[in-house]
């Protein structure tokens, strides 16, 4: 403001009056000299001193020796010189506990003083000394301080509950001061209730399974009421603790949203993120359909929009945020393209979030301007940025289909420049938009082989060699091209190599008379003349294969590739959920769930988005029972009627496998991404939201994590064809040596046709040669042709996802019965079921979504290397807890122990070792399940007695619930 | 004999990654997965507390040893929001640090400081960067960087808006944020530190509340104190702090009552090649002084208030009244504060001042090339333009330049490679030009890279996106205030491309 000047215009007074003199008394004998001047009688001359400590202090300098001389300083009448004494006190109380032990004398008296402001003084200092011996003084004054008339000491005070139970939290519950706590949430100041919000939050945080923050419609109105009150860092905390609370229905949610909404317009972008995550969150409930929801949408957009006009640091954490928006809920943000447009100045930080964004938001709509823009960038100094940008034209090309051929004109262009890096890029990005629309650009090659000499990043030589070898048919000089990078075999990088590899055995296949040579040549490069395993070993199965079969070699090696999915870069679906509820954390700026780097006290408590629930339904107990009417069962088969708007949303899946000519891509983002939409649905009628992962089955929160980034892994790398080729061999060998004979149930009716609309589908699971199938009959039943089959599963247990779609190729005309076998992975969505092998599933065909559910055995989860060492074993066995051992007795069992070993062993369970004792023999087994978890078991069998026929067995397991389950697989096996 | 060290291939591809490298990977990399356990080198593993007390999978991987790299301080959780704050300045020195719990060592800050190195300009260090333990978030302003350690998950944007705060109050208190007056009132700023932020929780950041528990520093003062012995302390609680409006003292007595309010414009616009508007937005500001006493109610309303995309509020200002009625009513902080900020995005709204006319060539050879630049008034509804600055940022081989300008004066700072042309009044009847020849390193090849051109104005008496306060009125006090507003329009982030 140019006409009226700071009140406290203040810079010109002398040095002299300046701090800067505390820090001039470099002499030897300072800390001698400071002693002195603590203990002189002169008021002034103390406060300097103290001072002067206070200014070591700041600058990193150890003063602790003064201790007792600065403490005796405490006791005065002059408000600065007690608040430099608590200062120094914070600092040093913890190195030196028992004079600390001096201050709490001080700190009773000062508890009790006239003035509000030495009360709420003394209690927060007080909580800031972590010294064990001194905490219990101070729960009096604390107390009473809980209950002060005034406002700001009683804010004070609840801040210090949670600093005392930082230090000592068993105390703070003793004393009750929990209690105390929680009534101020009902506080009538605004600044008592937030400060108390805070405090429970942070206390909650260590104590994940408390209730300590009761959220129920009363209390949360309250928070509300003083949301509009207190003070902006208030209404941060408010509204962290806000966006904890699972609304009733979809009313509760829309009041909730309606009276937050305000604080986006908030000048501090804190409150504004924190109210967009409570917004974000709650808004999943509402029906699309509502009026409200459109308006929400809408209200969401500018100030969004706004946080990217704050300073650069606020920008970042905005633009981390927005990119997990746009994901969420693209529309929000769909017409404002253009504040994501870089600035020349913009940090180099800033930028590569907004390229990212800008590429989430290209459409059909935009794309000319994004794609104008990019060139733009592409010209820009920053090399990184350069770099990402060019990267960022090839990604729209594959996200938007329209604009592919402007993309590759663009790429050429750039290619014209002959800026090196920017043409390596460039390769790099054409070869990825060849995978995605195959024929098509390929008379671009020409251009790309000119400037083969000035690659000299492995990343692009490698794309640029696999773009040789794919297309060695239409270049004339493919093998002299492959020839030149021959020579330097030994220098190449690995990725370099192996795509060398690749490409001269497909030019082979392809042109076998002229290359010949070049195919030796390589082949014993890569075998004889490299110490690389896995160069080695490609170029041992190439050689094989060309030897054995070129038939079977052809087939494999120039396989028609699948295509490559715009989607890869996406965060895979639940992720995105557990990370939307995170809005505004470091967890959003990392894009990692907290459990994956917050450690500590925090437990595993995996957020999740609420499900949309109607307010005229009943959420009590909503288990698959009740929702489904009564008709569902405990036992399994059963069904899962669609009734109701509630299915209704659900009826919507797409479930179609992805439209694409040639087989889906096998990778488990796409998989994931069905998946969810899937899960999604289920949750809702599963109702249950809280549950956390159970520690021990499926893994612990970082196995989440590393689920969740799985998919980001996935983007169409270079090997993933071949890769996928060498799979396919790898599994043909591995099953011939493998005994056939694991036990499979026989089929039973999953889906009877009447729920079905004519579809029955039976099924059954089998473990063949370690891979898990699902195999099932279909049968058409009804009048009319069945076409477009899907599956997908609801999270289970043990993570079970298909591992590819439902090869149901031609139509199922009417009374036509089909058998498929579909293999399942595990790496799918966790989530613990009731009972633990109980899987839902869905499928879709062209007439419907049909739900149901079956219960899998167990065994089929038993892997192959589930042999435990003897040693091992014993030790495993002491180990694990008595508690966790649960015995079962197989009756009507004519097996001896030999015979009942071979038929365990068929299954993965594992014979160690067998005693015999007093007629009894003694079985050791043991089993690994497919996510880790080791069984282990022992079985007993009378040999002595013929007519004893029953079978004792007793298992042992860090997570008993799995056991109920083994059990019923052993006893499934051994009477089979 | 003793061993010699291993060299390593300086040539070999692979490079093992510095400790700060891996980190980064493994927060960033999308290839890295979190797992309990990873292969590292063959028979070499890194796993964490589970996969080392699970004996039968140690045995399983087959290991034999293991090494304990973990730190004890870990359980040693604090729940603390800010657990630290150290100012450095632009050389990397930490020149004040205040711990709110337990001392964090400056050590921490070495994962700034190497981030720092890295970056090419102090503005583009990472904001938030993660160290074993502890994250730090940091801010860049006024030329020091204001770094937090917080160790548990904390609302990032929480942090670095209370640290702008901070950079703010001692704006506010010391007239400037720089270095020397932090270090000349160190003790001042701790006990500022102290009283905003209580275990990790925000205190008292408003900045009249501050000023009575603290009281600023005036020439006045410090004499008296020094004189007296009295302090400049305040003893008594706050009033402002507790009541529903904390942002206002009570008792406020003035015998000139005024009130004023600038309306500041910045156009933030990119513009390409041929003039076109690529992209063009408005952010706005209401900053107010108000000098009143007692407790005046105002309404401040606008005539076009249709006009604003998005609005943010200073506490005071009664978001209910603007939902329906679009007008701002408040009881003011005393002194001075903004009001309001908003936003226009809405491009034919947006209206460009100054066009560039600019060539820019260099000559195939290489060895040079040449610059002609012409600034003119645009759309500037009859007002002039003043305090034109173009800043061009050169390609990086451009050695020299010799120029002529027409008006103003030019610089060229070839470590930086920035021309700057103070231009100052833009008259539109005798346009600036500024044109000559540039000088490249010799055996330079010619620059790829194309420049870019910001532009740097003032208008005064000018709100451009044509925002006008209608009038202000004021209740619950008797006397008449004297009441003023003023526009001013600004370029913000104004790029040209060239």
């Amino acid at each position: 403001m140019e006409w009226a000047n700071q009140l406290c215009e203040n810079r010109q007074f002398g040095s002299k009056m300046t701090d800067s003199k505390y820090f001039t008394t470099t002499k030897k004998g300072e800390i001698f000299e400071l002693k002195a001047e603590l203990n002189s009688d002169k008021k002034e001359k103390k406060k300097e001193a103290v001072k002067k400590v206070i200014a070591s202090m700041t600058v990193g300098k150890d003063v602790s020796a003064l201790f007792p001389d600065v403490v005796n300083c405490m006791q005065t009448d002059n408000l600065e010189l007690k608040k430099l004494v608590y200062l120094y006190l914070m600092n040093y109380a913890k190195s030196q506990p028992d004079m600390a032990i001096m201050a709490v004398n001080t700190f009773v008296k000062d508890c009790e003083d006239p003035n509000p402001l030495i009360r709420a003084l003394a209690v927060r200092t007080m909580g800031c000394i972590r010294v064990d011996k001194i905490t219990e003084y101070l729960c009096e004054p604390l107390r009473k301080c809980l209950k002060d008339e005034d406002p700001y000491v009683r804010k004070t005070a609840a801040v210090c509950v949670a600093k005392l139970h930082d230090i000592n939290a068993q105390l703070v519950e003793d004393q009750g001061f929990l209690d105390t706590l929680k009534d101020l949430i009902s506080d009538s100041n605004p600044m008592v209730v937030a400060n108390a919000v805070a405090a429970l939050s942070e206390i909650a945080e260590s104590h994940p399974n408390s209730n300590l923050l009761d959220l129920n419609p009363q209390s949360i109105n309250k928070l509300l009421t003083a949301l509009n009150e207190c003070t902006e860092w208030g209404q941060i905390f408010i509204l962290d603790c806000l966006a904890n609370y699972a609304p009733r229905d979809d009313r509760e949610s829309q009041s909730i949203c309606e009276r937050v909404t305000p604080r986006l317009s908030h000048a501090n972008s804190a409150v504004v993120l924190s109210a967009v995550k409570v917004l974000m969150k709650f808004m999943e409930m509402l029906p699309k359909d509502l009026d409200y929801y459109g308006t929400l949408l809408k209200k969401l957009a500018p100030p969004l929009v706004t946080l990217l006009s704050a300073e650069p640091e606020l920008q970042y954490v905005a633009l981390r945020n927005i990119n997990l928006i746009v994901q969420k809920r693209p529309e929000i943000l769909k017409h404002e393209m253009k504040v994501f447009f870089v600035k020349y100045n913009d940090p180099i930080y800033v930028k590569l979030e907004k390229l990212d964004i800008m590429i989430r938001l290209a459409s059909q709509a935009n794309i000319a301007q994004v794609l104008a823009e990019l060139k733009e960038y592409a010209t820009e100094v920053d090399v990184d940025f350069v770099r990402k940008a060019v990267r960022a034209i090839g990604r729209c090309a594959i996200k938007v289909e329209q604009s592919a051929e402007r993309c590759v004109s663009t790429l050429l262009d750039l290619i014209q420049t002959k800026v090196n890096y920017v043409v390596q890029e460039a390769i790099v990005v054409i070869k990825d938009i060849f995978r995605k629309y195959p024929n098509k650009y390929e008379s671009v090659i020409a251009t790309l082989c000119e400037n083969l000499d000035s690659l000299d990043e492995p990343e692009a030589r490698a794309a640029m060699i696999w773009i040789v070898g794919e297309y060695a048919e239409r270049i004339d000089n493919a093998d002299e091209l492959l020839e030149s990078f021959l020579e330097g075999f030994h220098d190449e990088s690995t990725q370099v190599q192996l795509q060398l590899l690749t490409a001269i055995v497909k030019l082979f296949l392809k042109k076998p008379t002229e290359t010949q040579e070049l195919v030796q040549q390589v082949l014993s490069l890569a075998t004889q003349d490299s110490d690389n395993p896995d160069l080695r070993d490609r170029g041992y199965i190439y050689w094989r294969l060309l030897s054995t079969d070129p038939v079977a070699a052809k087939e494999v090696v120039l396989a028609e590739k699948p295509l490559i999915s715009e989607e890869t870069d996406l965060i895979e679906p639940t992720l995105l959920e557990e990370l939307i509820c995170h809005i505004g954390t470091l967890a959003s700026v990392y894009h990692k769930p907290p459990s994956a780097f917050v450690e500590g006290s925090r437990g595993v408590m995996h957020k999740r988005l609420p499900a949309r629930t109607g307010s005229g339904e009943s959420t009590e107990s909503p288990d698959v029972g009740t929702i489904a009417g009564g008709s569902g069962t405990e036992t399994a088969p059963s069904i899962i009627p669609s009734q109701g708007d509630l299915l209704g949303d659900l009826l919507n899946l797409d479930l179609a496998p992805p439209t694409t000519t040639g087989p889906p891509p096998p990778t488990s983002g796409m998989q994931m991404g069905g998946m969810d939409l899937l899960g999604g649905g289920l949750d809702s009628l599963m109702g249950d939201e809280s549950e956390p992962l159970g520690g021990d089955i499926g893994g612990s929160a970082a196995m989440g994590a590393g689920f969740g980034a799985v998919p980001a892994v996935m983007p169409a790398s270079l090997n993933a064809p071949m890769g996928g080729g060498l799979g396919d061999l790898f599994d043909l060998g591995g099953g011939v040596g493998m005994p056939l004979g694991a036990y499979i149930p026989p089929k039973t009716v999953w889906l009877p046709a009447m729920k079905a609309k004519g579809l029955e589908i039976s099924g059954t699971f089998a473990r063949r040669a370690g891979v898990i199938q699902m195999e099932l009959t279909l049968t058409n039943k009804a009048m009319s042709v069945m076409t477009d089959f899907a599956i997908q599963f609801n999270r289970n247990s043990f993570g079970l996802a298909p591992a590819g779609p439902l090869q149901v190729l031609s139509p199922l005309s009417p009374n036509q019965t089909i058998e498929v076998s579909l293999p399942l992975s595990t790496v799918g969505p966790v989530m613990k079921m009731e009972p633990l092998n109980n899987l839902q599933v869905a499928v879709k065909n062209n007439i419907d979504v049909f739900y149901f559910s079956c219960q899998y055995p167990i065994s089929m989860l038993f892997v192959e290397d589930g042999k435990m060492e003897r040693q091992v074993f014993l030790a495993t066995w002491k180990d694990i807890p008595n508690e966790n051992e649960s015995q079962f007795q197989i009756k009507d069992c004519h097996l001896n122990s030999d015979a009942a070993s071979n038929k365990l062993q068929a299954s993965n369970i594992f014979t160690i070792a067998k005693r015999t004792v007093e007629g009894q023999d003694m079985l050791y087994m043991s089993i690994k399940l497919s996510n880790g978890i080791w069984v282990l078991a022992e079985l007993r069998v009378q040999t002595g007695n013929p007519n004893y026929t029953d079978l004792e067995i007793s298992v042992k397991c860090r997570a008993p619930e799995v056991s109920q389950c083994v059990f019923q697989c052993c006893e499934a096996v051994l009477k089979n | 004999m003793s061993h010699e060290a291993v060299r390593v291939d300086p040539d070999m591809e692979y490079l093992t990654p510095g400790v700060v490298d891996l980190e980064q990977m493994f927060w960033t990399g999308l290839g890295a997965t979190y797992t309990h356990c990873n292969q590292v080198w063959p028979n070499l593993y890194i796993g964490d507390k589970k996969t080392a007390l699970e004996k039968p999978g140690l045995v399983e991987m087959g290991v034999t040893h293991i090494i304990n790299a973990a730190e004890g301080t870990w359980n040693n959780v604090s729940t603390e929001m800010i657990h630290s704050l150290f100012l450095v300045n632009p050389s990397g020195d930490i020149f004040l640090e205040k711990h709110w719990k337990s001392v964090v060592s400056r050590s921490v800050c070495d994962y700034f400081l190497e981030a720092r190195e890295k970056a090419l300009d102090p503005e583009d260090v990472p904001p938030v960067i993660s160290t074993p333990h502890h994250y730090l978030i940091s801010i860049y302003r006024d030329k020091l960087f204001f770094l937090s350690v917080i160790q548990t998950e904390v609302p990032p944007l929480f942090v670095i808006e209370f640290l702008h705060r901070v950079a703010e109050m001692i704006q506010d208190y010391f007239g400037e944020c720089s270095e020397t007056v932090i270090k000349d009132n160190v003790v001042m700023v701790y006990e500022l530190l102290e009283e905003m932020l209580d275990n990790g929780f925000p205190l008292a950041t408003e900045s009249n509340v501050l000023k009575e528990m603290i009281r600023p520093p005036t020439i006045l003062r410090s004499v008296v104190n020094t004189l007296t012995g009295s302090s400049n302390v305040g003893d008594k609680l706050p009033t402002g702090q507790l009541s529903t409006i904390p942002w206002r003292r009570a008792g406020v007595k003035y015998t000139n009552n005024e009130a004023y309010f600038d309306v500041v414009e910045e156009i933030d616009a990119i513009l390409d090649r041929t003039g076109t508007t690529v992209f063009a937005e408005i952010q706005g500001v209401v900053e107010a002084c108000v000098k009143l006493s007692g407790m005046p109610d105002l309404t401040l309303s606008f005539m076009n208030p249709r006009l604003l995309d998005d609005v943010s509020f200073h506490p005071c200002v009664r978001y209910k009244r603007w939902e329906s009625e679009r007008v701002l009513s408040f009881i003011p902080p005393d002194g001075n504060f903004t009001l309001m900020t908003y936003h226009v995005n809405a491009q034919n709204l947006v209206a460009i001042p100054v066009y560039v006319k600019h060539s820019i060539n260099f000559f195939e050879s290489g060895s040079g090339g040449r610059l002609d630049l012409t600034v003119g008034p645009k759309q500037t509804m009859g007002k002039t333009v003043e305090g034109v600055l173009v800043t061009v940022h050169m390609p990086k081989t451009v050695l020299s330049v010799s120029l002529n300008a027409t008006q103003g004066s030019y610089t060229y700072d070839n470590a930086t490679k920035v021309l700057v042309w103070d231009i100052g009044k833009l008259n539109p009847q005798k346009l600036p030009n500024l044109r000559g020849s540039l000088s490249l390193q010799t055996g330079a090849p010619k620059p790829e890279e194309n420049p870019s051109l910001n532009i740097d104005l003032k208008i005064q008496q000018l709100a451009i996106s044509g925002l006008k306060v209608n009038r202000l009125d004021m209740f619950g006090e008797k006397y008449k205030p004297f009441k003023g507003v003023k526009y001013i329009t600004k370029a913000g982030k104004f790029q040209v491309r060239m």
